[in-house]
């Protein structure tokens, strides 16, 4: 008996199975039952937190500093300062940025101050003509890749001007043009670092980790706290959350550089620094600039969050017009966002793809080609421009800017169409709301929610005990212990019985739409540009089209998740099974098993282990989608992290409470990986 | 046969108790040991050995080829002696400079001027073009664009590359990528050439090609040249001096000739079992004593020829062969009987016994 248990791991697992049942019957629900719910042990690590964060900011080192304004100097905290000359520098940057696309005075005001501006009415910085941009945008898509890539970024910003939101478009670009440079550079920086010091990447190596599942709205509140409210403010937070993959990527570039290649330039002579900047990097170049390309998708991801610290653009817009249920301008700026992630998108990924040629006998023509393009550009229109001012004398010059909401708006359109939705299926739809709620969702949620905490320590520890060991077992006690003792755990129950329902429904969605898509070459790269083009697509923009339908519920919130969190899965099902081997297939055939018992005895097996790092993705995608779920209301942790933020104290919560999220996560993370790389090694695979 | 310690003024390499030892604790374990490691004990310990104690020296324009099996510490000894690894202990000086006391500057001032490497992997650079390739070391150097790249433009004609200046690595076979980087690594007109299996990882046949090639480069370059292969065919083809390993140890540091002649060790005798005499030996080590009164053929051999290139003719001859010196003076007689014992005698005949 005991040897069987320790043979077969199912065995183990239904073992686990009624003791956990046992548990939840035998623990009686009552809040002085530490079997049922731990006390709140750390709720105060939030206050805490709180106050050194206070401490930190307002006391911490004083230093002198010169102050112009009161010709003196005067105490001021060292880390206040320095947050304050950071946000002054990216603040600027931002603005000089976005007033080379949009005109405007603030640059002029940064160099000469207020007055002279005031007085030089003149010194006004123009806009450039949209026309211009728009052209010069499509001439890089040219220069990268060819006519057609030109051709979409044209249209997409002709689009982008003509329905009216070039200006918040322009605001949000400005600020994804600094935020993502300095990300990349940051990035670059640490992973090199982590590359040359075994601690630094020790170090690194679980924040990384971690940073890919916090919350984006955790990171808001410290940000807020430090750098306060604005652009600014938005940008660092988008630094801080784009900075991660590119630090990342970066590392496993230069780990995958043949140690040859190295040589070679060591024996070619290179100092350190030849050696990083002519061999190393460039070597690595392919991750590298899959890094550039994460921390473009990142910093339009945080476009919508940033806005809930003042960043401006598309992001607060499309807040207010969701706060205003004007579901067909959301769905207008949605577009927008999207066409900017795509464009962006394809434009790093060309040029990530681009090969120089060297040394090529060019004319001078031929070697300033995109250059005499450009200034043809530049002069065209700005005699376009100068034409519109002659057209359009009245109002606004439609060749010059388009001015906000003043281009054409198919609102109303959209408008009418969800209300011709709600007229018609409105009962349906409702039917199928209440039914979902009231049958599936909350009878899970309640069972959730009526777990004792020694019963679901005993399952998670258990099934981390089974497939990784006592390692396993004890570092996923350690991060449940963690929410456990705060005062949150059962709102952490709602967000696992959300992420559990939707992962499951993502992945069974995944693997079967992926294994029959996986059959055909052609519908397989089909599905596989369309997880590319959604991949893109910020996790904000799925809520719209679920709220035109199902308005503000947890089936929305749901739904929501079920769609992003099915991309990894559709995507790792289909590439696991193109993983696995040819000649396995005809060993398959060859001892003769029909299609079905080749899906289920071969390839499934096989290509699983990468399925799994599917589930882990599915996983991290449903969690940040959860959360944000929140914005349109569930009573999870979501929930509160967005309180959080408007709390006065909030850092210590927002933080607490997106650790929890994060642990959460970890958690699972830990157990799919423990066990994805056991069956790899197993099947021999790496 | 050994010149070594006669000739040591012009040895251009020169180490001395050398060992590289891979682990955390090798240098306190080998301090213990004395000198004397063994390896089975030291893998027990969690150490690797790569090199044990290797003495030899290298000469002025001599191709030393150091042959073992994989994992016998051949590359170990070739990044000890460009100093990629640091060695664990001893000393390798490179005219009478120790490598291991130059600090980094001295180092790069070393590889910039003196020593070029040529790789199993070709370890080109991918974003680079073969001219860039091959410019590399000298724009590393500071070389000027313009004299780099006309400098690398002669390269490539020198490794038949002419053409192909501007494809990218990815674009070419796997002995092209070799000549790029033959190419590169001659390009600084180092003084020791390393070349680390550089023809392993292609087709037997494109290896043949490449050998040639080499030969045909060495003949008009004659560096000092120290050549890693687990390919003993490859060794008798191009090799001054072979240098047998295993374990890290050098087993035996000869002529080919001697080595297969006689093997310094069980191990060597082993390795060298298979290999076909005629492929190795010389003529003046299985020629007669001239007899004047004896008719000869017309046909004369050079005496350092290798026996197989001349083989067929000799028996085909009819009578014994004359074997000349460089001057052309006859100092022996070739027999075909002595040919035939060779070939096909198998081993019991072999001069081996009758030089010993
Ligand atoms: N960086 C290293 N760390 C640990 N062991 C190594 C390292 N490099 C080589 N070795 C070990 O040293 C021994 C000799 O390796 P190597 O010189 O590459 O052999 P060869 O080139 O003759 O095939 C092998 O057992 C190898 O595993
Ligand atoms: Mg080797």
């Amino acid at each position: 008996m005991i040897e069987a248990l320790k043979q077969k791991k199912y065995l183990q697992f239904i073992l686990l199975l009624i003791i956990f049942v046992v548990l939840c019957m035998v623990i009686a629900p009552s809040d002085s039952n530490y079997l049922w719910r731990l006390p709140p042990l750390i709720k105060d690590l939030p206050l805490a937190i709180n106050d050194s964060v206070d401490f930190a900011m307002f006391e911490w080192m004083p230093i002198e500093v010169y102050d112009p304004e009161i010709e003196e100097f005067e105490q001021k905290p060292l880390l206040k300062e320095v947050t304050r000359v950071s946000s002054g520098f990216i603040l600027f940057m931002i603005e000089l940025i976005r007033e080379i696309l949009l005109g405007g005075v603030k640059t002029i005001v940064a160099f000469m101050g207020w007055d002279w501006a005031t007085d030089n009415q003149w010194a006004r910085w123009p806009a450039l003509p949209w026309t211009i941009v728009a052209g010069g945008a499509a001439i890089l898509g040219y220069a990268l890749n060819g006519f057609r890539l030109a051709l979409f970024v044209g249209l997409a910003f002709t689009y982008i001007a003509v329905f009216g939101q070039w200006e918040p478009s322009m605001q949000t670009l400005s600020f994804v043009l600094i935020a993502a440079p300095v990300s990349v550079f940051l990035g670059l920086v640490l992973g090199v670092w982590a590359f040359r010091s075994r601690l630094v990447e020790s170090i690194l190596n679980p924040l990384l980790n971690m940073a890919q599942i916090v919350p984006h709205f955790s990171y808001l509140i410290p940000v807020m706290v430090f750098f306060g409210i604005g652009d600014h403010a938005g940008a660092i937070a988008t630094i801080i959350f784009a900075t991660p993959p590119m630090v990342r990527l970066t590392l496993l570039g230069l780990k995958k550089v043949p140690p040859e290649v190295g040589e070679a330039g060591l024996m070619g002579g290179c100092n350190n620094w030849q050696l990083l900047t002519k061999v190393l990097i460039p070597t690595a170049r392919r991750d590298i600039l899959i890094g550039v390309n994460q921390v473009i998708m990142q910093c339009l991801a945080m476009v919508v969050i940033a806005s809930l610290i003042g960043a401006k653009g598309l992001g607060n817009d499309l807040l207010i017009a969701l706060n205003r249920l004007r579901i067909g301008l959301a769905l207008e700026i949605g577009v927008c966002i999207v066409l900017i992630a795509i464009v962006l998108d394809r434009l790093s990924l060309a040029w990530a793809n681009k090969q120089t040629d060297y040394f090529a006998d060019l004319s001078f023509k031929q070697r300033h080609k995109y250059s005499l393009m450009f200034g043809a550009v530049f002069v065209g229109g700005v005699i376009l421009a100068g034409i519109g001012s002659l057209i359009f004398k009245e109002g606004f010059n439609y060749l010059y800017l388009i001015p906000h909401n003043k281009g054409i708006t198919t609102e109303n359109f959209w408008q009418a169409g969800v209300d011709w939705i709600w007229d018609t299926f409105f009962y349906s739809l409702k039917s199928f709301n209440e039914w979902l709620i009231v049958e599936v969702l909350l009878p899970v949620k309640n069972a959730y929610l009526s777990m004792p905490v020694a019963a679901t320590f005993v399952l998670t520890m258990g099934i981390g005990y089974i497939v990784g060991g006592i390692r396993s077992a004890l570092i996923i006690g350690g991060l449940l212990l963690f929410i456990a003792l705060t005062e949150w755990w059962d709102r952490a129950l709602i967000t696992s019985y959300l992420v559990t329902v939707s992962v499951m429904i993502s992945m069974t969605l995944g693997i079967v739409v992926g294994t029959l898509c996986a059959q055909h070459p052609k519908s397989s790269r089909f599905i596989l540009t369309y997880c590319d083009t959604f991949q893109t697509f910020p996790s904000f923009i799925y809520l719209i089209p679920v709220m035109m339908l199902f308005g503000v519920t947890d089936t929305s919130v749901l739904i929501a998740i079920v769609v992003y969190a099915t991309i990894p899965a559709l995507r790792y099902t289909v590439e696991g099974l193109h993983a696995v081997p040819e000649s396995l297939h005809e060993a398959g055939s060859m001892s003769g098993v029909n299609r079905l018992q080749r899906w289920l005895s071969i390839e499934l097996p096989v290509s699983f282990p990468h399925m799994a790092l599917g589930v882990n993705q599915t996983v991290v995608f449903a969690l940040s989608m959860v959360i944000i779920g929140a914005m349109i209301g569930t009573d999870d942790l979501g929930q509160l992290i967005l309180g959080a933020l408007s709390e006065k104290n909030g850092v210590g919560n927002g933080l607490v409470l997106g650790l929890c999220v994060a642990f959460i996560g970890l958690a699972i993370d830990q157990v799919i990986r423990t066990w994805a790389n056991q069956r790899k090694e197993a099947l021999g695979l790496e | 046969m050994s010149t070594s310690a006669a000739n040591s003024s012009d040895a251009l390499i020169r180490c001395d108790s050398v060992y590289k030892i891979f682990g955390d604790q090798a240098k306190s374990m080998l301090e213990s040991s004395g000198g004397v490691v063994d390896a089975q004990k030291f893998q027990e310990a969690g150490c690797i050995v790569g090199v044990n104690n290797a003495n030899f020296e290298v000469h002025q324009g001599e191709l030393l080829i150091i042959m073992g099996l994989s994992g016998s510490g051949k590359s170990t000894l070739l990044r000890c002696i460009s100093r990629l690894t640091d060695a664990t202990a001893g000393n390798i000086y490179i005219e009478g400079e120790d490598i291991l006391q130059m600090n980094n500057k001295q180092l790069i001032e070393l590889r910039r001027n003196k020593m070029g490497m040529v790789f199993q992997s070709f370890a080109l650079l991918p974003h680079k073009t073969v001219l860039e390739n091959i410019a590399f070391p000298l724009q590393v150097k500071g070389v000027g664009t313009k004299e780099s790249i006309t400098r690398a433009k002669e390269m490539v004609d020198l490794v038949s590359l002419s053409g192909r200046e501007n494809y990218f690595p990815r674009q070419l076979s796997g002995g092209q990528q070799q000549r790029v980087g033959i190419a590169r690594s001659l390009a600084i007109e180092p003084d020791i050439w390393f070349l680390d299996e550089p023809f392993s990882a292609l087709d037997p046949l494109i290896r043949k090609e490449m050998q040639d090639e080499f030969l045909r480069l060495q003949g008009v370059l004659s560096k000092t040249i120290l050549f890693v292969t687990h390919d003993f065919d490859e060794a008798l083809r191009l090799a001054d001096r072979i240098a047998i390993m295993k374990d890290g140890v050098i087993e035996q540091l000869d002529t080919p000739a001697n080595i297969v002649l006689n093997p310094a060790t069980e191990y060597v005798r082993n390795f060298t079992e298979e290999v076909p005499r005629e492929k190795v030996l010389k003529i003046d080590s299985v020629m007669d004593p001239y007899d004047p009164s004896e008719e000869i053929s017309d046909l004369k051999v050079p005496q350092d020829a290798i026996i197989e290139t001349v083989a067929e003719a000799v028996l085909t001859a009819g009578k014994p062969v004359g074997v000349v010196n460089q001057a052309g003076e006859i100092v022996g007689a070739l027999h075909a009987s002595k040919i035939i014992s060779i070939l096909f005698g198998g081993h019991a005949n072999t001069p081996d016994q009758q030089n010993s």
